[in-house]
């Protein structure tokens, strides 16, 4: 799997999210996504810079244009510097949320991408990955 | 022997201003700026000419340290005139360029006045280089943040663009919104719409976001909230223009909107007549009536 292109923006403030949205989208274009996987990636990087800025306290994401043979494919890494998440299943709970959202954002990231990682460690910040691949 | 470059530089300045003020204006006007007609020639001319003479005057009060107090009234001269070219549409190589076209005749005047001395030329050249380029910096900065001016004030008109609740029918209102539903703007938009449901005695309120590009958790919660709150008012609402991407999109998500939903304004507002005991005929008569 090699990686064709990649960039880093911050996640600071809520115009950070628009402008992330609006990056993967264009990502998302280039690599000749439908507009369904469109509209999907887009949603779970809404959700996951959210999540960076309001529960991280702002961070970074990295996005990167991927290839594995004929596959592309469109990798984004969020990344915060914040609390951490100290049980993750139970973050991953649907309706479960520790601020006042609607408790879908991680679990629905998950449903709409290919690929899911996540990992945090307990004051010392979370890094969220997904995939979504032609 | 060392030259003190800031005294070279200062008598070459005064002393060969006008030369240095006529390969100026001839450097400005070869670079083009006046060829895109947003500036005239005179207007240049004389903003050389005042910005050459508190250089001078700059040189001999402030040295080569252009953010000190000797420089204050040249740097001021020069914000403005930054300004101006940031709203009168100019590149930013235009406007850089106005201070940096400079260092040629300087350059040149400083060749003329000590040819004979090698170490006092690049003494003062030095000297005129890093002076020349703080200035040329300064209107740079001055530049970008009249551009972020006018970026930030656009931003604020767009997030106050009025989300208009139209009046559809007796009873039957219409919430068209677009763009990003953020925290701020569903605040005005559920405002607006609770206002507009007393105002119109409506009993159905129909919410379309076909404008709205990206429905997540946050804007569905919002979306939730305006429609729980119509309700408590009396109206029920409509969602219209959710599109198939986003239905997809949602349905992955695992957001419910337990509303009454259509793909289309249209839909909806069919539907919003028939609740309300109306029925849109078409008139087949009339036709024939003409005849």
């Amino acid at each position: 799997m090699t990686v064709t292109k990649a960039e880093t923006l911050p996640v600071r403030s809520g115009d950070d999210v628009v402008r992330v949205r609006q990056r993967v989208r264009a990502l998302a274009i280039e690599i000749g996504l439908g507009l369904v996987d469109q509209t999907k990636i887009v949603t779970a990087a809404s959700e996951l810079a959210r999540n960076t800025l309001d529960y991280g306290g702002g961070g970074d994401m990295r996005a990167e244009i991927v290839q594995a043979g004929m596959r592309k494919g469109l990798r984004l890494t969020f990344e915060d510097q914040g609390p951490g998440i100290a049980d993750i299943d139970q973050a991953m709970t649907d309706h479960y949320t520790s601020g006042g959202g609607l408790g879908l954002g991680l679990g629905g990231a998950k449903r709409l991408s290919n690929e899911f990682h996540i990992e945090s460690t307990p004051g010392a910040g979370t890094r969220v990955t997904i995939a979504r691949w032609k | 022997m060392t030259m003190d470059g800031t005294e070279v530089l200062k008598r070459t300045v005064t002393e060969d201003e006008a030369a240095i003020l006529v390969g100026w204006t001839a450097a400005l006007r070869d670079s083009g700026s006046l060829q895109s007609g947003r500036i005239r020639e005179a207007e240049l001319q004389t903003q050389a000419k005042a910005v050459l003479g508190q250089f001078r005057d700059a040189l001999a009060a402030g040295g080569l340290d252009a953010d000190s107090e000797g420089y204050a009234s040249l740097r001021e001269t020069l914000a403005d005139i930054s300004r101006s070219r940031a709203i009168q549409g100019f590149t930013p190589t235009d406007t850089a360029n106005f201070v940096f076209s400079l260092k040629e005749p300087v350059f040149e005047a400083l060749r003329r006045t000590s040819a004979a001395d090698a170490s006092a030329l690049a003494a003062g050249v030095w000297a005129g280089g890093k002076v020349l380029d703080r200035l040329g910096l300064h209107t740079m900065e001055v530049f970008l943040a009249s551009r972020e001016e006018v970026i930030g004030r656009q931003g604020q008109e767009i997030a106050e663009l009025s989300t208009p609740v139209v009046r559809l029918w007796d009873g039957i209102l219409a919430l068209p919104l677009i763009g990003t539903l953020d925290s701020a703007r569903t605040g005005v938009v559920m405002e607006n719409l609770l206002q507009a449901i007393v105002d119109e005695e409506a009993e159905i309120a129909i919410i379309d976001i076909t404008g709205v590009p990206t429905v997540d958790t946050l804007v569905a919660q919002h979306l939730l909230k305006t429609v729980a709150a119509a309700r408590l008012m009396g109206a029920d609402c409509i969602v219209s223009g959710i599109r198939p991407q986003i239905a997809q999109t949602m349905v992955h998500l695992g957001v419910e909107l337990n509303v009454v939903s259509k793909a289309t304004l249209a839909d909806a507002f069919a539907v919003a007549l028939k609740r309300t005991g109306r029925k849109v005929v078409r008139q087949q008569t009339s036709t024939e009536e003409r005849r």
